[in-house]
């Protein structure tokens, strides 16, 4: 069981999801954040004053999947959020020692 | 808006009607309007008609001044932070009541007493005779006496209201509470009382139409010098002069306000003709569009090439601008006059707004440039563009009001300050002072027990 972490172009939510669903992947849990890379800010003005904006929106998407699919999803949410253009985001994996369905308290792989 | 019982209807002479309200009552066509035994008998007199219609244009008018204090407060929260927004709201509501009773109990009497009341004003009590039939007739105004007090009660508000938007995100709301009383009921009638109670401005010939000066830079220079006296927002002004902006929460809040602004200023103008006379009205109705619409062209073109971007803000301030400028001659510039008050003051707001920045008066929504700058630039407008009055006697009138706004609402905040403070804590200012003042949050984003 591996946590994947995606930091994403917001827009790119939608076309992420549906790759997802398409390989299988049954649930996320997504977030709006906001953060920066090497993409940085940029200017920003408000009557007549200018301001940086350091801090970008992004989307973070939270998927729990078994060992044997952790590749597959990667590649899919990769391919998926790719613009070829800087800013496009990251994706992160952890190893996950237990996940629990609450409703029927499954544990392990049957509850993702 | 000048002097409250004038004669009135034009229009009577348009022939049309002329002979529509002389079949009605042999008693048409007299200069002094008749005297009535009872309000049933003015009923059934020939001027009953023309009374109603000016009458109810007058209350309509009235209620689109009302609509205007939701036009402020829109504004107002737009421009502001969410943290800030049920003080914002809390404190416009409060002044549209206040600024109503205070005007019930003192203001309405103290500004018009009917003739002149000198140079400071001093008034009667509310004591009036509801029974008195003259007060419903033609005989009073082009209007009752109670639409005549609802009508002028809505300005002596919005006068008031113009201070809040500056002092905003850092004034105690006990204080604003006290000092915004003490201004709309108190100080507000004085300088009102100098033109439109025919005091000694009016008898100079100074002309200010529905109050460029008499509301708004009153408003505006009242702003202004509490600001001085409260400080900027903290984090505003860094070291070096550079200036970080505290950006409003809701440009679409501003922009509905803006738009409302506009609206509620067709009965802000357009009830100050004082009469439903049709040409008096349709013209200035048209002024004051073509000041509006341009202000708003002006200052969107101006802080675009000042500022190299489109600035949705400044667009708006600039049709707050033009309708400020316009205030004063919306009855009497020319068409082409009224384009240029809406040019220039769409530019001046911009440059207003810039400069007050410069010299660290923090004014969130643009206050003091709106309504104080563009208030004195459409007063000695008049006087350029039309002949109304000179421009000597139109800058003497609006400096002396500005003036008196300017060093009453300095006292009134400098006094406050030392007895009971004007500021918020350092602290209740960065939580905001929804939490700090009122408990309360504007928006409880978080609320779990609500959702799914």
């Amino acid at each position: 069981m591996k946590l994947i972490i995606a930091i994403i172009k917001p827009f790119k939510l939608e076309e992420v999801k549906e790759a997802l669903s398409e390989i299988g992947v049954e649930g996320m849990t997504v977030t709006e954040v906001k953060g920066f890379g090497r993409q940085k800010g940029h200017t920003e003005i408000y009557r007549g004053s200018e301001y940086t904006v350091d801090f970008l929106p992004k989307v973070k998407i939270e998927i729990v999947v078994p060992d044997d699919v952790v590749g597959k999803a990667v590649d899919t949410v990769v391919g998926a959020a790719k613009t070829g253009k800087i800013g496009d985001g990251k994706v992160f994996v952890v190893g996950l020692e237990e996940a629990v369905r609450i409703r029927t308290d499954e544990r392990g792989d049957g509850a993702i | 808006m000048k002097l409250r019982s004038q004669p009135i209807s034009s229009w009577l002479k348009i022939p049309v009607i002329f002979f529509f309200l002389a079949a009605l009552s042999p008693l048409f066509g007299q200069d002094e309007a008749p005297p009535y035994e009872s309000y049933d008998a003015f009923a059934e007199s020939g001027g009953f008609a023309l009374f109603t219609v000016n009458n109810l244009w007058l209350l309509i008018s009235a209620a689109l001044v009302f609509i205007m204090h939701l036009g402020f407060s829109c504004v107002e929260t737009g421009l502001t932070q969410s943290k800030n927004t049920v003080n914002i709201l809390f404190k416009n509501l409060f002044i549209v009541s206040i600024g109503i009773v205070g005007y019930a109990f003192y203001g309405f009497n103290a500004m018009y007493p009917g003739d002149f009341n000198g140079f400071f004003a001093t008034g009667s009590w509310f004591g009036v005779d509801n029974d008195d039939v003259t007060m419903m007739t033609d005989a009073y105004a082009a209007y009752t006496w109670w639409t005549d007090f609802i009508f002028q009660a809505m300005f002596a508000a919005t006068a008031a209201t113009i201070v809040s938007g500056a002092v905003a995100e850092r004034i105690k709301l006990g204080s604003f509470m006290v000092y915004a009383t003490l201004l709309v009921t108190f100080i507000y009638p004085i300088s009102g009382s100098w033109q439109w109670g025919g005091g000694w401005l009016d008898e100079k010939g100074f002309y200010d139409f529905a109050g460029s000066s008499l509301v708004h830079a009153f408003g505006g220079f009242a702003a202004l010098a509490a600001v001085i006296v409260l400080g900027p927002r903290s984090g505003k002004y860094l070291a070096g002069g550079k200036v970080k902006p505290i950006l409003g929460h809701s440009m679409p809040l501003a922009a509905i306000g803006v738009f409302l602004l506009w609206l509620g200023w067709y009965g802000f103008n357009g009830g100050s003709v004082l009469s439903a006379d049709p040409r008096g009205v349709s013209y200035v109705f048209t002024t004051t569009t073509l000041a509006a619409a341009m202000g708003a062209l002006s200052a969107m073109i101006v802080s675009w090439s000042l500022l190299k971007k489109p600035d949705l803000s400044m667009g708006l301030n600039g049709v707050l601008a033009g309708l400020v400028g316009i205030t004063a001659g919306a009855d009497s510039v020319s068409m082409s006059g009224s384009l240029w008050i809406g040019l220039v003051a769409g530019a001046l707001v911009v440059f207003s707004i810039i400069f007050f920045d410069k010299i660290k008066i923090d004014d969130p929504v643009g206050a003091i440039s709106v309504h104080g700058i563009c208030g004195i630039w459409g007063t000695v407008a008049v006087a350029i563009f039309s002949d109304a009055a000179p421009f000597g006697i139109q800058l003497i009138g609006a400096l002396s009001v500005s003036a008196l706004a300017f060093v009453a609402s300095f006292a009134l905040a400098t006094i406050i300050k030392v007895t009971t403070g004007i500021r918020v804590s350092a602290d209740e200012e960065a939580e905001g002072l929804d939490i700090g003042e009122h408990g309360a949050e504007a928006y409880p984003d978080f609320t779990p027990a609500h959702k799914g």
